[in-house]
């Protein structure tokens, strides 16, 4: 395997990672915050995409389907919070799951009735389309490598809204005590709503990035929302560093793994039993990985106790 | 003398630069109570949990029935027949009084894994839990759900729970915490008649009741036991007056 | 109102009953619809042991069903093309009885759910359904990738597999035999739930500090619990199988963990024909709301949404008035 391609498939597992801790950093956020486990993250995603595929065809710009994925999530979020979600809080997990799975039936069959069964596109836009020249002469998609960038500037803003704002601080007290927040004298329900919407901002926005070197189809988001699941088990409930080290392991795992493994089989296998088996390991290995922090760190890398 | 039926020996716990136990030790005879006093945060529930094992202690041992049983969990110790109850009932509240006494007849007669037998047709694990509920005076409520006793009836029964484990020794965490005047004396005679069962490692916030019962007083401040003695010895201690009961008169 | 054991015996009557009717009537697409109900609600009385009793939110059950699945699919369809699963060590032949399928995907999925609870259940709460959700997604994307047994298109057998002495091709016939191991499996349950095991599964459930405080090895109790919950959910998936006489991936979808618990939750958590009420309510929501509507899975989202937040007991819990309590 040459090292040109090896880089370039690291860059690919960056790439899903970061596009990984955005879905993972809201569902941790909202779990951290208000203790809710919520399935509907997934159906935020997809609505970002299909915010943004709805006005990129219909304004031919980048830029403004990526706001309207940022606008579209959020306001859905903060719907669905203020109708259902907060209903949630003080039920049990087996109330959000069921719930929250309720609204991925609603959202999905919804956006089906909409936009229809086929799927849509969402073009790269011409400034970011075409290959960039890295050090060493590799040739990437300057497309991915704006989604990187993009993701590592959302994480930094993200840890610098946490420690250093105000809501950044409302949102630690959050976590840490309930009543204390209550008694600082912040009114609970507003900072509820904001940090759901934030969090559904983080998945439409995730959505639309990905929407335009995949296709933008109802369903989309629930593969992604389970490989977040798998990111915040790795990382550790509630805690951002967790979710963007775990997303960065899976995603590299995971694309690494599926270049790596056949290719690795086909030392002592021939190249089509390789390929199969490979293959087949591959998509197993992140849940390997997450067994294997399960017995040795059984609440994640960055969990507490 | 005979041999100490509980027996720390040098305990140690510390949370970052807290020492939560700072060389702990601390024995349990048969036959007495031996009441634990401490002004709040001195380190009681760490030393209860490293004794339940529920928490590992970074250093020192902790014996029961003359071996050492620092590796074994909660479970395994409960097994060997130490009994604990909690300073907040940890009671199913779905299940009857009863369900619940049965309960800690299963777990004592190592039955959880008997599949077929309906549990509450069992003469012998109903013998035993009736048995149980009878010394606490709770038969009355036997098919009581448990969610509607008062708050002292729920001690009642956390001590029975303890009692079809047929214990070796008692570790009881407040037991008179939020209990009237009248259940706080009737819990006190009853205690005074169980300590010949097994001995009570009694925590109590209630100094009335632990000068009335204790046959031992041990003093824990900021993770050291800074006195151990009879009830006069800790009274006259000053020491422990400046520590721990000045404090109490002056609240 | 109802006494739940008097509700329980209308509902097994009616599912007696119903296809019984539409054989007279000679409608047996309704034998059918009948079938599947005993199958759904077989799966769910396996989740509901883990999930109602042991307090257990697995998300991914559909790993035992689809074990199962595949334990019929693999086994019939060696038999039917005359070839060995497997000639070294020893020689394994496929087979198409069913008594033999089913006791392999009882053991299979009971081994499967025996790796899957001992990983899952060192973690608990949120934790437990996230990575009970992520284990089934693994088995769901292994089966995509592995083409010797059909990979994503799934597996066909041409014939129903064998019973000794019925003719399994007789829709009321093969309703039978569903019909009587669901019977079974509920007594069975019945009796696990009151036994000791039981007491001390739902014990723990409502205070794991208590159990373990009298004695009871909470982890090995609910590991225990898992595996027979996945190995009656792992026959039904066989069964399932045989109804369709085809297995696909789409039995280990997430979806598919899903619709088993809502299932539980619209029959009422905990109770013991929950299941079989909520299999049997989903059925005919899926039959006529899908008839109405090509997005029938609108209304099945409101009224999981209406159950969850406003009728928790589900149906048994509205129709009866007994208190919620361990079987």
């Amino acid at each position: 395997m040459s090292l040109i391609l090896l880089v370039e498939q690291v860059l690919n597992g960056l790439q899903f990672g970061v596009m990984l801790f955005l879905m993972a950093a809201g569902l941790t956020l909202i779990f951290g915050v208000m203790g809710l486990i919520n399935l509907a993250h997934g159906s935020l995603y997809m609505v970002g995409a299909f915010a943004a595929a709805a006005v990129a065809a219909w304004s031919g710009s980048f830029v403004l389907a990526l706001i309207a994925s940022l606008a579209a999530a959020a306001a859905f979020g903060a719907l669905i919070e203020l109708t259902i979600i907060r209903r949630l809080y003080d039920r049990d997990h087996l109330d959000q799951v069921l719930a929250t799975f309720a609204l991925i039936l609603v959202f999905s069959e919804a956006t089906r009735w909409v936009f229809g069964s086929f799927p849509l596109f969402l073009d790269i836009p011409d400034a970011l389309s075409g290959t960039v020249m890295l050090p060493g002469g590799i040739q990437y998609s300057l497309y991915r490598l704006t989604i990187i960038v993009i993701g590592l500037v959302v994480a930094a803003a993200l840890f610098l809204l946490i420690s250093k704002t105000r809501v950044g601080m409302r949102i630690r007290a959050g976590e840490s005590d309930r009543e204390m927040i209550g008694a600082l004298g912040v009114d609970i329900s507003v900072l509820y709503t904001l940090v759901f919407a934030l969090g559904a901002a983080l998945a439409g926005l995730s959505g639309a990035l990905v929407g335009a070197i995949q296709s933008v189809e109802v369903g989309m988001g629930e593969p992604v929302l389970i490989l977040a699941f798998v990111v915040i088990v790795i990382g550790g409930i509630g805690s951002i560093k967790g979710a963007l080290a775990g997303a960065i392991l899976v995603g590299l795992t995971d694309t690494l793994g599926r270049t790596m493994l056949p290719w690795a089989f086909t030392t002592f296998m021939d190249a089509s039993a390789a390929n199969t088996v490979g293959s087949a390991l591959a998509s197993m290995l992140i849940y390997v990985l997450m067994a294997g922090v399960l017995i040795f760190k059984p609440n994640g890398l960055f969990g507490s106790a | 003398m005979p041999d100490p039926i509980l027996n720390v020996v040098d305990v140690h716990k510390s949370f970052g630069a807290l020492k939560a136990s700072d060389g702990i030790t601390l024995d349990l005879y048969p036959g007495e109570i031996h009441a634990l006093i401490g002004p709040n945060g001195a380190g009681k529930s760490t030393l209860i949990k490293q004794i339940a094992g529920g928490m590992k202690p970074d250093s020192g041992a902790v014996h029961f029935l003359g071996r050492d049983v620092s590796a074994l969990s909660t479970v395994e110790r409960a097994r060997l027949g130490l009994a604990r109850t909690f300073q907040i009932s940890a009671l199913a509240m779905e299940y009857t009084v009863l369900e619940n006494a049965v309960l800690g007849a299963v777990g004592q007669s190592g039955g959880a894994f008997r599949f077929f037998r309906p549990a509450m047709k069992d003469k012998a694990l109903l013998a035993r839990a009736h048995a149980a509920l009878e010394q606490v005076k709770l038969t009355d409520h036997a098919q009581t759900i448990t969610a509607e006793l008062s708050h002292g009836q729920r001690r009642q029964l956390e001590v029975a729970v303890a009692l079809t484990l047929s214990p070796k020794a008692f570790m009881m965490d407040e037991p008179m915490a939020g209990m009237g005047g009248g259940g706080s004396k009737r819990l006190t005679a009853f205690l005074r008649e169980l300590k010949h069962e097994a001995p009570i490692l009694l925590v109590e916030h209630d100094m009335d009741a632990v000068f009335a019962l204790a046959d031992r007083i041990s003093v824990l401040v900021y993770g050291k036991i800074i006195a151990t003695g009879s009830v006069e010895e800790i009274r006259a201690n000053p020491e422990v007056q400046l520590a721990y009961l000045g404090e109490e008169d002056a609240s | 109102m109802l006494r739940e054991s008097t509700l329980n015996i209308v509902i097994a009557s009616l599912l007696l009953l119903v296809p019984v009717a539409a054989l007279f009537l000679d409608e047996p697409f309704f034998i059918t619809l009948a079938t599947k109900v005993a199958i759904l609600a077989l799966a769910a009385v396996g989740l509901n042991l883990a999930l109602g009793q042991g307090g257990l939110v697995s998300f991914g059950h559909a790993t035992f069903f689809g074990v199962g699945g595949y334990s019929m699919g693999i086994l019939a369809s060696h038999a039917q093309s005359f070839t060995p699963l497997m000639e070294v060590p020893f020689l394994i032949e496929g087979t198409n009885s069913m008594p033999v399928i089913w006791l392999v995907a009882m053991i299979a999925s009971a081994l499967v759910a025996l790796v899957v609870g001992a990983l899952s259940l060192r973690t608990s709460g949120v934790y437990f359904i996230m990575v009970t959700l992520a284990f089934g997604q693994m088995f769901y994307y292994f089966t995509i990738s592995w083409p010797a047994y059909g990979g994503e298109d799934g597996l066909s057998i041409y014939v129903r597999n064998q019973f000794p002495g019925l003719n399994t091709l007789d829709p009321i016939q093969f309703f039978g035999i569903c019909y009587v191991i669901l019977m079974l499996a509920l007594l069975f349950v019945s009796r696990l739930n009151n036994s000791p095991f039981g007491l001390a599964l739902a014990g723990a459930r409502q205070n794991t500090e208590r159990a373990q405080t009298v004695g009871i090895n909470t982890y090995r109790l609910r590991l225990v619990a898992f595996v027979i919950s996945g190995a009656i959910t792992g026959l039904a998936g066989a069964l399932f199988a045989d109804l369709n006489r085809f297995v696909s991936p789409t039995m280990f979808s997430w979806h598919t963990s899903g619709e088993i618990m809502i299932f539980i939750i619209l029959g009422g958590v905990a109770r013991l024909y929950g299941p079989v009420a909520g299999a049997a309510l989903f059925i005919v929501l899926e039959h006529y709301l899908g008839g109405l509507s090509e997005y029938w899975h609108i209304y099945l989202g409101a009224i999981l949404l209406f159950v969850v937040l406003f009728a928790h007991g589900g149906l048994i819990g509205t129709l009866s008035k007994k208190e919620r309590r361990h079987a």
